[in-house]
């Protein structure tokens, strides 16, 4: 008896095949989009309007509502990553391996805007556009492992090899994430000792926490639009060759 | 032929073509010098500085010069078509590996050991630290070499692999970094190191273990 069920299992073998997972996604996306921007509203209404102003911070706290879901998606990115392109590896499966790259760009994009919106927020409560905190540089060096799997990708010609080089280089690197995390934490409190960032967590009052966690849920739908959107387009270049994408551009160009 | 006896065999072929290539051997160590050279130059010859920053130096340019030489693990093999014929062999491909990575690292990796001290007196470190200087790099090099096999083994079939290697391998390297250069400090301020010695450890020792597969499996595919 297989572990998976049944409609499960023939959902997934389904959406293996290129044309019907590019008429799937293409049915799929106004229903991302459209719950993509309730959610989004939801997530800056809340955050904007109806969240108070904090007692310390003022309103310059309002950057975590981008902040803090960006840093959380660019590890999750990175994990979906690693997980598609061990399936890549593993099963040989063409869309887990568009899916594992298409991951990429988007994740990085995301560990950018976390450092960015950072920065932006450490320059008022810090006085110092960065300092060497151990958050901070572990998120840089994520960011460095991502412009390495890119990197990577594009070096390579043969975009089948270059997938399976991506996805063992993503294999590496969840084993190294952790070791890295902790070792530049560890290397931050024997340099300086604790310092600002290492507030107490304050237990956050609900009236923020709602809009953060609509955020974030915003965010994993961007992702998965962002995502589809280039597995879609990287689908194309890679199957050009194939009927069903003659079959589909003469019907559509008629 | 025995495992053992294809693993050695594969150490002693790789050493005999490095000694009969001397100037590969070298170049890394001059590197190595150098590298380290144009830091007073660059920051002043000034004693107490130049002491509280030498075992961040010294295991900076460790990283630079093993990254460099990381090119010649593969290159040639790969170039003459050898590396195929390792492929075919009957034995597991990740300890023949094992094999290519001791001999590159006892050729590139050894020999940093040798020079380190005098590099050591060049930016007045303090003698107790020297010992603990070597301890890190006899634990971290091999590390490096592991590490770095796959990076190479990921691009050894690119035409242009230099810059896109040392974009993967380098953010790699940060915990060795920060571990190794943080015992040499803690030592020559005359503070405990055994964590950061057994971390380097539990790191050679994880990445003998680990390291071989994904290089294997990144070998197979710049093969194909």
């Amino acid at each position: 008896m297989s572990l998976i069920p049944d409609p499960v299992g023939r959902f997934f073998h389904r959406m293996a095949s290129p044309p019907y997972f590019y008429a799937f996604t293409e049915k799929l996306m106004p229903w991302l989009t459209g719950i993509f921007l309730i959610l989004l509203a939801g997530g800056l209404y809340g955050g904007l309007y109806l969240a108070p102003t904090d007692y310390q911070q003022g309103d310059s706290y309002r950057i975590i509502y981008i902040h803090v879901p960006s840093a959380w998606m660019s590890l999750f990115i990175y994990m979906v990553m690693a997980a598609a392109g061990a399936i890549g590896l593993v099963w040989r499966i063409k869309l887990a391996e568009i899916v594992a790259i298409s991951s990429a760009s988007v994740g990085a994009s995301f560990t950018f805007i976390a450092l960015v919106t950072g920065s932006l927020w450490g320059k008022p409560m810090w006085g110092t556009w960065w300092v060497w905190d151990a958050r901070l540089t572990s998120e840089l060096i994520l960011l460095f492992l991502y412009l390495g799997v890119i990197g990577l990708y594009n070096a390579i010609d043969d975009k089948r090899t270059a997938s399976k080089a991506v996805a063992i280089l993503a294999l590496v690197g969840v084993v190294n994430i952790p070791i890295i995390h902790y070792s530049v934490e560890w290397w931050n409190t024997l340099h300086q000792g604790p310092t600002v960032t290492k507030m107490d967590k304050p237990s956050i009052h609900v009236s923020m926490l709602v809009p953060l966690l609509l955020m974030a849920a915003a965010f994993k739908f961007y992702y998965v639009i962002a995502m589809l959107q280039r597995a879609r387009l990287e689908l194309l270049q890679r199957e050009r060759t194939a009927n069903w994408v003659k079959k589909m551009v003469t019907e559509q160009s008629q | 032929m025995s495992l053992t006896a294809a693993f050695f065999a594969i150490i002693r072929r790789d050493l005999i073509l490095a000694l009969r290539r001397r100037s590969e051997i070298a170049n890394p160590l001059f590197f190595f010098v150098l590298v380290i050279t144009l830091f007073p130059l660059g920051v002043g010859a000034k004693p107490h500085l130049l002491q509280a920053i030498a075992p961040g130096i010294i295991w900076v340019s460790a990283l630079l010069a093993a990254m460099l030489s990381l090119d010649s693990l593969f290159r040639s093999d790969f170039d003459d078509g050898s590396l195929e014929q390792m492929l075919l062999s009957p034995h597991p491909i990740s300890i023949l590996i094992l094999g290519k990575v001791s001999a590159h690292w006892l050729v590139t990796g050894l020999p940093l050991l040798l020079v380190a001290p005098l590099l050591a007196i060049f930016l007045g470190m303090p003698g107790q630290s020297l010992g603990v200087l070597l301890l890190t790099l006899l634990l971290g090099t091999p590390v490096l070499s592991l590490i770095g096999a796959i990076g190479v083994a990921l691009t050894v079939g690119l035409r242009r692999g230099g810059m896109i290697l040392s974009l993967l391998v380098l953010p790699l390297y940060v915990p060795v970094l920060i571990f190794a250069s943080n015992a040499v400090e803690m030592a020559a301020g005359g503070l405990p190191i055994a964590p950061q010695i057994n971390i380097l450890i539990a790191m050679l020792l994880m990445a003998l273990v680990l390291a071989p597969w994904p290089t294997a499996a990144a070998l197979k595919m710049s093969i194909s």
